[in-house]
């Protein structure tokens, strides 16, 4: 298998899709406006973001006591908790769970989670089909297990909740025999009082007064749906993410997508260069923090966003996100110091550090580089760099340095009386 | 050691000095529209009518009467009812089969189903079922067919904190706010979601 | 008012004039300008493209260029934000404790409408404007409609609105090499939205933004020149 190439290169083909282009923004401005509309309609909505975001911290800064917590509270109400510490093992334990209730199908409706464990492939290669449900397929009709995801888990009370437009969970908590729920560690919030906050946050950006379905269950109910319920608790990478303190940030991700769609870069490439599961801005911090930044593909990902900060301004648990991409730029950076040869932009910006932190330097260089540049002008501007900046050039041109700097200007100019 | 230990482990390593560290929470959002009984009904009536779901507000003493008005209009000839279900609601049916919901059974997909709520919310136009006193399993609620709820006018809460408070968590909720729609930006229908609901609401 | 500039080093090689035009706007109003000689650059293109450990020392060297004034002034939005807001980031980045705040860095705008109190600093400029509200001072900084209230002021100026005013350029410092295909497309994009708003000038309060929408419009020969906000301020942006 070929490497997943780094978002600059993934980005191309998308960008030269016109149709693609025109979809996507259309996409984006429609989910855009009715965000929009649906959270200038609360006058207490900085409110709500600085709630939301609380709880998230209080979640993660607590986390292994409200992970402990809600396996008691899910097992009291007649449930069982799985504990995966990769995407392996997680999708072999719903294989395990499926096949032990003897399924043959079982319905899993999409879920980024899902996607995450691989567990399309696991329950096939185990002879287990699944239906994929969602618009265009109909939920199986004797389906007795189903695969769900879930959007926020209560630890005080071990009840799970799924927001959704079309309710395809709410029909997986009528299958009869089992209900295997798959949840990443961080979707978890102390208590039910958190509901009332992220219930509202999270609909509201994705444009809605309230999510046209909700649904919580919790455990088994005598008489309504599943006799088992098992719930399995996914690592893959989110305790690494947890140990950064400022990256730990994104681990309050409620699964909104308001980002994505005032994401001006996002808009234009749409999600296949981020890779799975996640696109978009969030996607740019979780994928590298998740997965590391060995490969390529994931290294270049916290620098495909020009650090606008529109994600920011929406997000409903107010993550910085540009800040988690500064702070990735340096990992990713760091992680390359200790090559034998330094890359050459190691060498270009230490070299522009050492001349930038004197001023002496500083300005010799300035005078160096403005007579550089002016070599390079035809008519007033420049139209073609050479080298790595070449790329700048290709479609822009650059305004010519005028022969005396400021510095040399106001040096000029002599003391005022 | 287990996965389970492993995986607590290095959420404490993660963490390190700073596990356990209190975050308090600002809880200054709204918990109240700060209106009358009045004007939070007027919402939710406004607000439900406004998802393109057929709302009346009635009388307790009419309530029979226009429930029956309503299943006559749709000339439905059988309904199914959850246990529990206040048999003074079905009192001026005439030729319409009453068919109780019996768990094992899987229900005629077009069949009518008439059941209450847990609770309402005016803000955003929602019910909640959470499989109470006459509101069923969650199977008697999802088909396409018609599906009557009957929302008593103290069950509206004025905004989501207020429901949240009101319900029992353990419970299985189901909150409905307009009609489910399909993935994308065309929404249109969820071939999921229940295609027909209608409300009534009865003041008390 | 003694005033210290900050000039930025990008303004300084590239845009000399936008700095001259800060020194003639600031004593035209009778307020008196001081160039510490020690500045070079704040760090942000060491620090937003990694280089953590580069950028506090230059960080470092932005406070000690500046220690003893009260009051600085600078005609770029993205290192106002840098100073204000990154500079305590990047020196916490660097293991250093108890962090001192930073240099009180205002971006022009801001001095003029919040620290002086004008809107009205006495301007000409007879054209047809557009403002384009970069993201650090839209969103970094949050200077609202200060901008506007400035070149609303000025004699003889039309506005002109562009739509989707408030995306991104696509310029984000390194981005616009390291991705510069998007780049040039949401340039391409913002682009197209000036030439709709059929102004005479685009204006801002970051010359790296300008440049590059200079840079895309120039390519198009599109006959709109791009202006930072302190020369129209200034008056000799004619």
């Amino acid at each position: 298998m070929t490497p997943r190439p780094k978002f600059a290169a993934a980005a191309r083909p998308a960008l030269a899709d016109t149709a693609l282009r025109r979809a996507l923004a259309d996409t984006a401005a429609d989910a855009r406006a009715r965000r929009a509309a649906a959270v200038a309609e609360l006058p207490d909505w900085p409110a709500l973001r600085a709630a939301g975001r609380a709880v998230k911290d209080r979640t993660l800064l607590n986390l292994d006591a409200c992970l402990e917590r809600l396996e008691r509270a899910v097992v009291d109400a007649g449930g069982t908790v799985h504990w995966a510490e990769n995407a392996a093992q997680a999708a072999r334990t719903v294989v395990r769970l499926a096949a032990a209730a003897g399924a043959g199908e079982v319905a899993a409706p999409a879920a980024s989670v899902l996607e995450e464990i691989g567990l399309d492939g696991a329950l096939t290669a185990a002879g287990i089909a699944v239906h994929r449900t969602g618009a265009d397929a109909e939920f199986p009709a004797g389906a007795r297990v189903a695969v769900t995801g879930v959007d926020l888990m209560v630890a005080e009370t071990g009840t799970m909740v799924a927001l959704e437009r079309a309710g395809d969970v709410r029909r997986c908590l009528t299958v009869p025999d089992a209900l295997i729920t798959v949840a990443g560690l961080e979707q978890v919030v102390p208590d039910r009082a958190d509901l009332e906050v992220l219930l509202q946050s999270v609909s509201r950006s994705a444009g809605e007064r309230l999510a046209p379905v909700v649904s919580a269950w919790t455990g088994v109910v005598a008489g309504d749906g599943p006799a088992a319920f098992h719930l399995v608790l996914v690592d893959n990478g989110r305790t690494r993410a947890l140990a950064d303190e400022v990256g730990r940030a994104a681990l309050r991700c409620v699964g909104c997508d308001a980002c994505l769609h005032v994401c001006p870069v996002y808009e234009r490439t749409g999600p296949e260069p981020y890779g799975a599961p996640h696109a978009g801005p969030i996607g740019a911090i979780r994928t590298p923090q998740l997965r590391g930044v060995a490969s390529a593909a994931n290294a270049s990902l916290p620098f495909a966003s020009t650090l606008c900060g529109a994600c920011a301004d929406v997000c409903p648990v107010e993550i910085d996100i540009p800040e988690v991409l500064v702070r990735l730029r340096g990992k990713v950076v760091d992680a390359r110091r200790g090559r034998p040869v330094p890359t050459p932009e190691l060498a270009m910006m230490r070299a522009a550090a050492w001349t930038l932190t004197d001023p002496h330097r500083y300005e010799a260089a300035l005078r160096g580089g403005t007579r550089w540049a002016r070599l390079l002008a035809r008519g007033g501007r420049i139209r073609r760099l050479p080298g790595r900046l070449g790329v700048w050039t290709d479609a822009r041109d650059l305004p010519v340095p005028p022969a005396r700097s400021f510095r040399v200007w106001w040096r000029d100019r002599g003391e005022r009386p | 050691m287990t996965s389970r230990d492993r995986v607590l482990g290095r959420i404490r390593d993660a963490l390190g000095p700073a596990r356990g560290t209190p975050v308090a929470v600002p809880r200054d959002y709204r918990r109240h529209l700060g209106a009358g009984r009045a004007d939070v009904l007027a919402l939710f009536l406004e607000r439900v009518a406004g998802h393109g779901t057929p709302v009346r507000h009635v009388g307790a003493d009419e309530l029979a009467t226009a429930l029956a008005a309503a299943l006559w209009s749709r000339d439905v000839k059988r309904i199914i009812v959850p246990p529990g279900l206040p048999s003074g609601w079905l009192a001026e049916l005439d030729g319409v089969e009453i068919a109780p919901d019996a768990p094992g059974t899987a229900p005629d997909a077009a069949d009518t189903v008439v059941t209450g709520c847990a609770a309402a919310v005016a803000e955003t136009g929602t019910i909640v079922l959470d499989g109470g006193r006459g509101q069923g399993r969650r199977a008697l609620t999802l088909r396409p067919g018609l599906h009557l709820c009957v929302v008593h006018a103290d069950q509206i809460a004025g905004t989501v904190p207020e429901a949240v408070a009101r319900l029992l968590p353990s419970r299985p909720q189901t909150w409905l706010t307009g009609p489910a729609v399909a993935p994308g930006p065309s929404r249109a229908p969820s071939p999921h979601g229940p295609s027909a609901l209608e409300v009534l609401v009865v003041e008390d | 008012m003694r005033v210290a500039l900050f000039v930025a080093c990008f303004n300084d090689a590239l845009f000399p004039g936008t700095g001259r035009a800060v020194v003639r706007l600031l004593e035209r109003l009778g307020h008196e300008v001081a160039f510490p000689s020690a500045q070079t650059c704040c760090g942000q293109m060491h620090w937003t493209t990694g280089y953590h450990a580069e950028a506090a020392g230059l960080a470092r060297g932005f406070a000690a260029a500046f220690a003893g004034h009260d009051a600085i002034v600078t005609p770029s939005a993205s290192c106002a934000a840098t100073v204000r807001r990154d500079h305590a980031r990047i020196l916490r980045a660097a293991g250093e404790r108890d962090v001192p705040p930073a240099p009180p860095v205002h971006e022009l705008t801001e001095f003029l409408v919040d620290v002086l109190g004008v809107t009205d600093v006495g301007a000409s400029f007879p054209h047809r404007v557009a403002y384009h509200p970069t993201c650090h001072s839209a969103r970094a900084l949050g200077a609202g409609d200060r901008p506007l209230r400035l070149l609303r002021a000025v004699r003889g100026l039309e506005l002109a609105e562009i739509p989707a005013a408030d995306e991104c350029c696509g310029f984000g410092g390194t981005f616009a090499l390291k991705n510069a295909d998007v780049s040039v497309a949401l340039v391409a994009d913002k682009v197209r939205h000036i030439r709709s708003a059929a102004p005479d000038v685009v204006c801002a309060v970051d010359n790296s933004c300008l440049a590059h929408i200079g840079g895309a419009l120039s390519r198009q020969r599109s006959g709109v020149r791009v202006l930072h906000l302190a020369e129209i301020l200034a008056g000799d942006g004619a």
